[in-house]
């Protein structure tokens, strides 16, 4: 491949996936560590020091590779996307600049507090420490999502002729930072993150309690497991009907405001009214898998459902098809299907939550070997969810960069050549692949080592800070 | 209501303040990542476990904030200069790229090698370490000075020299951190590392400041103008200083001559370029500069934030303030 362009998007792409895995991870683990935080404190208990102390190391180490693939991402703007960076700059860097200031910075000082200061500081400061991180890794998303939600929804700004050259001029700050999409991505985006992690925590927590219980093994710390769960599933019961209540809001908004990305979607290519909502669908020609069309799908589905996501609640409602724009439609199958796949998982988690919690209230959560495997089965679904979603939010957009004001292929550099572009890809695709191996075997460790053990009462930790000066680390001196 | 698409705030000469902030803030990443860096490279001179363990646990509090500064310096040069910013970035497209991989190897290798006992896994995870944080100085420095010269490929004299500087400063810099957090013969090992590569750094930097005289004729009157030169000479002092306090065991006083010394370089660089912003593109700071009032926003944030930002990190150090302990380890 020497095409600058498609070697670009590619790359974006790749790098995109792989890095939203460590913010989901750390964003969703932020509320939890606080709360760790602040039981550990409050109670004394040695449980929950040792849920901070072993989920804190998973945090830790998400963080680091978040770093390090954020940071390539930013850079990205300047390497792959230089004319969209010209282009759209004015609007654009303010909030990643400001990312920086107001959240990264917040994280990251904190961070070597959290991890390494517990001995040094007092229980509250050592509290607010936790909110300080935990803050600043929602403030960031705040940042990314402002200047992601401009691109659906650009707003407040003005096309100005510099130089022989079109670029955007900020007019209206609060209208262009408050766009139309921000809050209904940030919603849903902080709740997918707090849903998926406590899908991981209770996969890897019934892993072990269906060891301890079910099987009869000797697990060490079967306590802290089923606590663990526990925890996990009242997380579950509140964010996965949420999740659900909000994507159908949402479905709406994108509507509203990006009618084509609604349609490949729902792979409309002819304006339509009483359009169904198909949550599993096979196409009636197998050659239609890559290129599903609404008309001739067979499947389970909602008669007039699709109408009734599009307009809020009237099955009637006409919803405009892909041949009706000007621009080309975006990706259609891979638009379609990430979109069920999305939905799909949405409503089983919702199944999950309630069956799990039922199994607690009748009293035998810990018995259910079945409901164990279904956690351990979908420990990853929360990721496969958001990165789907992700796919439908950035492919669907397309061919637009800006949605209707700059097309993607104008983005990117101009002094690009093929052959530099796909030397980076290749190399992105092959250093990533390891990256995610690294970063699976250090959880996959983290895991099987347990939690600390704590003896209660006295306190034992990592840095005690009780030596004296004197007995430095001084090795031959 | 003060209007902010009107005029720069308080009629503040504005462009040429960023230019500064921008300066400021790699100065930040080049002084505070720069003892990690040097840190690192020095691990490659340890032999024993244990004190490869200290000087791990050594940055440990401090890296990941530290590389913030970067990931700022990219943000604010984005905000006030996006065309810069995507000029600078895409011409040197293959170094931006080398420059994260060796970011990623540093970032990632001491929670890979604090990760397993076994004697492999940790001699290659302590090589990537090494390499990570040798190459990321040099990279960056041939990145600044291909920057200040323009040049166009990415390889040049005056870069390979001046990445070579920068790589002595490094380790200026971690050798008078490790005076602070570390006793004994590490102490006194990394002291003597420290002084030699304060002189290889002055000697260095004196090399390419000649190699970007030589070859690029644009910038001869900017360099033999009196505030570089000044800058210049105040290097050799703060050198010289370096090497007198850390004979004497002054390491707060070599860790702050460092500061200067990264101060000066940054403002050599910044000196010379200025009032151009990116040479080879003909972007001069007036030009690249965004439109009113989005840098009127970005520089009330900047006004509030970075005061905020500073004591972070004063926080951070005052915690973690001290020698570290004998336990003390990275995981
Ligand atoms: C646990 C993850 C998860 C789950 C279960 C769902 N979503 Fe979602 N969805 C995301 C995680 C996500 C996401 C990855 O977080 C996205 C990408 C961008 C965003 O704001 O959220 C997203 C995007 C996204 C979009 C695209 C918006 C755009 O183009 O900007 C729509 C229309 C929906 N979602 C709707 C739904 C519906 C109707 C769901 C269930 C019935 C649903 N989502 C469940
Ligand atoms: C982290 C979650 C994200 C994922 C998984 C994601 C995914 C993607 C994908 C798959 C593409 C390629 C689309 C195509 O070319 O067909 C893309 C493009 C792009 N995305 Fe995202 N994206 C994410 C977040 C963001 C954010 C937060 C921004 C802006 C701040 C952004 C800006 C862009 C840009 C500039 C492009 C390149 C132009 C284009 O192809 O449209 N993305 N993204
Ligand atoms: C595609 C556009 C994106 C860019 C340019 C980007 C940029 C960055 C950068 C530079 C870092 C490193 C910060 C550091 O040094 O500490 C980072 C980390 C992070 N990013 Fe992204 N990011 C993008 C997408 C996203 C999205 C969509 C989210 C979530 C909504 C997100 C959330 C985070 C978080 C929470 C961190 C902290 C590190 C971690 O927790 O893993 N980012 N990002």
């Amino acid at each position: 491949m020497v095409d600058p362009v498609a070697a670009s998007r590619l790359q974006f792409a790749v790098t995109t996936i792989v890095h939203i895995i460590f913010p989901v991870m750390s964003m969703g683990l932020a509320p939890f560590l606080i709360y760790f935080t602040w039981k550990e404190i409050r109670t004394g208990e040695a449980v929950y020091e040792q849920l901070r102390r072993f989920w804190v190391k998973i945090f830790a180490v998400s963080f680091v590779v978040g770093t390090v693939t954020g940071l390539v991402l930013e850079f990205e703007f300047g390497t792959n996307f230089a004319a969209f960076s010209t282009f759209a700059g004015e609007l654009f860097g303010g909030p990643l600049a400001t990312e920086g200031m107001m959240a990264f910075m917040l994280e990251a000082t904190f961070l070597g507090i959290f991890l390494y200061g517990r001995e040094r500081v007092s229980d509250t400061f050592y509290f607010l420490t936790s909110v300080a991180v935990g803050l600043g890794t929602w403030l960031s998303a705040v940042w990314i999502l402002i200047a992601n939600s401009w691109m659906q929804t650009p707003r407040g700004y003005e096309l100005v002729n510099e130089g022989g050259q079109e670029v955007v001029h900020l007019t209206d700050p609060m209208a262009a930072y408050l766009n139309p999409r921000f809050q209904y991505m940030f919603i849903h985006m902080q709740n997918s993150a707090v849903e998926s992690v406590a899908l991981f925590m209770a996969g890897v927590a019934a892993y072990f309690v269906y060891k301890h219980h079910v099987r009869g093994d000797e697990v060490e710390n079967a306590a802290f497991w089923v606590k663990t769960l526990k925890i996990a599933i009242v997380a579950l019961v509140i964010t996965a009907p949420l999740q659900v209540l909000h994507g159908d809001l949402y479905a709406r908004h994108v509507y509203e405001t990006q009618p084509q990305k609604f349609a490949a979607m729902e792979a409309l290519w002819e304006t339509d009214t009483y359009v169904p909502e198909y949550i599993i669908a096979f196409p009636t020609d197998p050659s239609h898998i890559l290129d599903p069309r609404a008309k001739e799908l067979f499947g389970i589905g909602i008669p007039g459902g699709a109408s009734w996501l599009a307009s809020g609640g009237n099955p009637q409602a006409e919803i405009r098809g892909l041949n009706s724009f000007e621009a080309a439609a975006p990706p259609v199958a891979i638009v379609f299907w990430a979109f069920r796949i999305m939905v799909g998982l949405g409503f089983w988690f919702i199944l999950l939550a309630f069956w799990a919690a039922f199994r607690w209230y009748r009293g035998d959560l810990v018995d259910d070997d079945l409901l164990h495997k279904a956690f351990m089965g979908s420990s990853l679904l929360g990721i496969v969810a958001v990165e789907t979603g992700w796919i439908v939010t950035e492919v669907g957009r397309q061919p637009w960069l800006i949605q209707d004001v700059l097309l993607t292929e104008q983005g990117v550099s101009t002094n690009l050549t093929g052959a530099e572009a796909t030397f980076t890809l290749a190399g992105f695709v092959g250093g990533y692949a390891l990256l995610l191996v690294l970063y699976t075997y250090v959880i996959r460790r983290i895991i099987k080592h347990g939690p600390p053990e704590i003896d209660e009462g006295s306190v034992e930790r990592d840095a005690g800070t009780d030596a004296p000066p004197e007995a430095e680390v001084s090795v031959d001196d | 209501m003060i209007d902010l698409a009107g005029e720069p705030l308080f009629g503040l000469p504005l462009p040429a303040i960023w230019f500064g902030l921008v300066f400021f803030v790699l100065g930040m990443f080049l002084f505070l990542d720069g003892f990690d860096f040097g840190i690192g490279i020095l691990f490659a001179t340890r032999e024993d476990d244990h004190e490869k363990e200290t000087l791990l646990a050594a940055i440990g509090p401090f890296w990941d904030g530290n590389e913030v500064w970067l990931v700022v310096f990219g943000g604010a040069l984005f905000a006030a200069f996006p065309s810069v910013y995507a000029n600078l970035f895409s011409r040197y497209y293959l170094l931006m790229f080398a420059i994260l991989a060796a970011l990623g190897l540093r970032g990632l290798a001491p929670e890979m090698y604090e990760e397993r006992e076994d004697e492999q896994w940790r001699r290659y995870w302590g090589y990537s370490f090494v390499a990570g944080s040798a190459l990321t100085p040099f990279l960056l420095g041939m990145f600044a000075i291909n920057w200040l010269t323009g040049v166009g490929g990415i390889v040049s004299i005056p870069g390979l020299l001046g990445g070579l500087a920068v790589g002595g400063l490094t380790v200026a810099d971690g050798a008078a951190f490790l005076g602070l957090k570390t006793r004994g013969s590490l102490r006194d090992d990394a002291s003597r590392y420290g002084i030699r590569a304060v002189a290889a750094y002055v000697g260095l930097v004196a090399l390419t400041l000649a190699a970007v005289y030589v070859t690029t004729p644009g910038l001869q009157s900017a360099l033999l103008s009196a505030p570089v030169i000044g800058l210049v000479l105040l290097s050799i002092a703060l050198a010289a200083g370096y090497v007198v306090a850390t004979r004497q065991g002054q390491y707060h006083v070599a860790f702050a001559t460092v500061a200067g010394l990264v101060a000066a370089l940054v403002g050599v660089i910044a000196t010379a370029m200025f009032p151009a912003i990116d040479r080879a593109a003909g972007i001069p700071v007036s030009e690249g500069i965004v439109s009113t009032l989005p840098l009127n926003l970005m520089t009330i944030m900047m006004a509030f934030l970075l005061p905020i930002v500073l004591s972070y990190f004063g926080v951070l150090y005052s915690v973690f303030s001290g020698p570290i302990d004998a336990e003390a380890s990275y995981g």
